[in-house]
């Protein structure tokens, strides 16, 4: 495989159908557009929805950033970015300013993204309306009739039984006002940063067989009624432990001396970037 | 002057087959029961018209395979028609359009705002699985409401309504027997105040107190709110009791309308009066 591959893995006509389903998406933003998910080298779950994308969408210029839960150097993100590295050739990087494709896992990283980055999501479950309608058959006329009663209604279950909505994430967003789509599951915290977004972003669902986007600067709404706002997971007067940041999505850990709570940020090259300009910092005030 | 009537159904046919030469022209079809015995298609509504005024409960009796359900459903969408007409006056924008024949958005608002429908087994009406006060919710989310402390009271008032006791409304419709099922079915079908209420055979297979219930529920239902409703039932004493004109269906055709006591007491189609002598 590592010689006598083709480049990006795929052969060419794969890709171009990977690439005109990911077209359709953009095109239509929110919308799940069918395409025939391939058997990849990983297992259907772990990514491999956005590893499709990913692959089909790749140039020898790339810079590629791979994200799991916010780390860079998790199994499941060093597997997929030695994978595209070894059909490919691109650089890695961990720096998210650095890269010019993000594939990611549950997390939109903390740096705002630009208009020269694709943002590539990995989904397990892309149907928002799955658990009230388990047909696909009925879910697409759902969506086609403009009829999203079911998924403000498990926001409505979830009021009446814990007094707010309690989605922990993949909370539903309408996108462009017109087709209601699952973000991935993405805190709470990142949905804000789909609106308007500088970057493409691409969803990808290897299992479910289907690809969607949000194109660069498209309206995203997380859904919430009148008089429950939505809101984002809240980390005030808490800050990070190694970096000091605050503002930030962070991680609850256990203190393994002390006992104590302690926060941490969930990004792990941003918490590295703020460490390294904190030494630098130091370094040169030291030397003045 | 003449009442205007608020649903006016015009010519429905369904048909389940493709027809042949011998029953594919309307005036002469050679029918056993309501199918062709040579190609074996089924004609479960021919050529039905009839009209709803406001405030009125329409009564649709007939033997089981009559093609009563059959006509609810292509009347609330939930099967399609292979043709016909019917129109809906109330002051909307599709007034006089044929309903049969607008996109499925515009249907699914008038089913989510001009219609309720209470079917006759629950688990086709209800979510079992959400909770009570969800199931009514659902139908508010559909008509618009973004609200949860206004849907919250008006599913209260609802529920209270229909006797289910408030501190189990946030259990979910399978935890409840057969008839408080069928109580939060109708709570949830009045929720958004339609002018038109589909009911079918809602008190089939409940207990004779618990159908003593829900039809003095559905009678004080017609009395304050003046809604009008089709009640389709093969239990003639229901339909004596609510009904204020009825239709009687036989093989997929109305072969008798007229008021209610009338075609009780004084039946002309020799299937009517039988139907009405093997009343027990």
């Amino acid at each position: 495989m590592k010689t006598e591959s083709h480049f990006a893995f795929f052969d060419e006509g794969s890709k171009k159908e990977i690439r005109r389903a990911i077209l359709k998406a953009v095109a239509i933003p929110g919308y799940q557009v069918p395409f025939a998910s391939r058997e990849m080298p990983i297992a259907r779950g772990w990514g491999t929805g956005g590893l499709q994308i990913t692959l089909s969408i790749i140039g020898k210029t790339d810079v590629l950033k791979v994200i799991d839960q916010g780390a860079d150097e998790s199994v499941n993100a060093v597997s997929i970015k030695k994978l595209v590295n070894s059909t490919t050739g691109v650089k890695l990087v961990e720096r998210t300013q650095d890269a010019s494709i993000i594939q990611s896992r549950h997390r939109i990283p903390e740096v705002p993204l630009t208009e020269d980055q694709i943002l590539v999501l990995q989904v397990p479950q892309p149907e928002p309306l799955r658990k009230v309608e388990a047909r696909e058959y009925i879910t697409k006329i759902l969506h086609s009739e403009d009829d999203y009663s079911g998924a403000w209604l498990m926001l409505f279950e979830q009021i009446m039984k814990y007094g707010k909505t309690s989605t922990g994430a993949d909370h539903p967003v309408y996108v462009n006002n017109r087709y209601v789509m699952a973000p991935s599951p993405i805190p709470r915290f990142d949905n804000p940063k789909m609106h308007q977004s500088d970057a493409l972003i691409l969803l990808g669902a290897g299992r479910e067989k289907k690809i969607y986007a949000v194109p660069p600067y498209t309206d995203v709404k997380s859904l919430a009624f009148d008089d429950y706002p939505f809101s984002v997971e809240s980390f005030a007067g808490k800050h990070c432990h190694l970096c000091g940041a605050t503002e930030v999505f962070m991680d609850e850990l256990i203190d393994t001396e002390t006992s104590e709570t302690i926060y941490q940020c969930n990004d792990t090259s941003y918490c590295m970037d703020r460490l390294n300009e904190n030494e630098e910092a130091e370094v040169k005030g030291n030397y003045v | 002057m003449y009442e205007e009537p608020i649903l006016q159904v015009r010519n429905l046919h369904k048909q389940f087959g493709p027809g042949c030469v011998q029953c594919s022209s309307s005036s002469d079809r050679h029918l056993e029961k309501n199918y062709c015995p040579n190609c074996g298609t089924v004609y479960a509504c021919q050529n039905l018209s009839f009209d709803l005024y406001p405030g009125e409960i329409l009564g649709i009796v007939g033997e089981s395979g009559s093609g009563k359900s059959t006509m609810m459903q292509c009347l609330y969408f939930d099967a399609e028609v292979t043709s016909g007409e019917a129109y809906i006056a109330d002051g909307h924008e599709t007034a006089y359009e044929n309903v049969f024949e607008l996109s499925s958005q515009q249907q699914r608002f008038i089913r989510n705002h001009k219609y309720g429908m209470v079917y006759q087994n629950p688990v086709h009406g209800l979510k079992m699985n959400f909770s009570s006060v969800g199931n009514i919710a659902e139908k508010l989310i559909a008509a618009g409401n973004r609200n949860v402390a206004d849907m919250e009271s008006t599913s209260k008032t609802l529920l209270e309504s229909v006797h289910i006791p408030l501190f189990r409304m946030k259990e979910a419709p399978k935890n409840f027997s057969g008839g408080m099922q069928q109580r939060v079915q109708i709570a949830k079908a009045l929720s958004n105040n339609p002018p038109i209420l589909f009911l079918d055979e809602v008190t089939t297979g409940l207990d004779l107190s618990v159908q003593a219930n829900v039809l003095d529920l559905i009678k004080k239902i017609q009395r304050e709110l003046g809604i009008s409703m089709i009640v389709v039932s093969h239990d003639l004493a229901v339909i004596r009791m609510l009904a204020d004109r009825t239709i009687v269906m036989l093989n997929g055709r109305i072969i008798e309308e007229g008021l209610t006591d009338q075609i009780l007491e004084d039946p002309q189609h020799a299937y009517t009066q039988q139907l009405v002598y093997s009343l027990l």
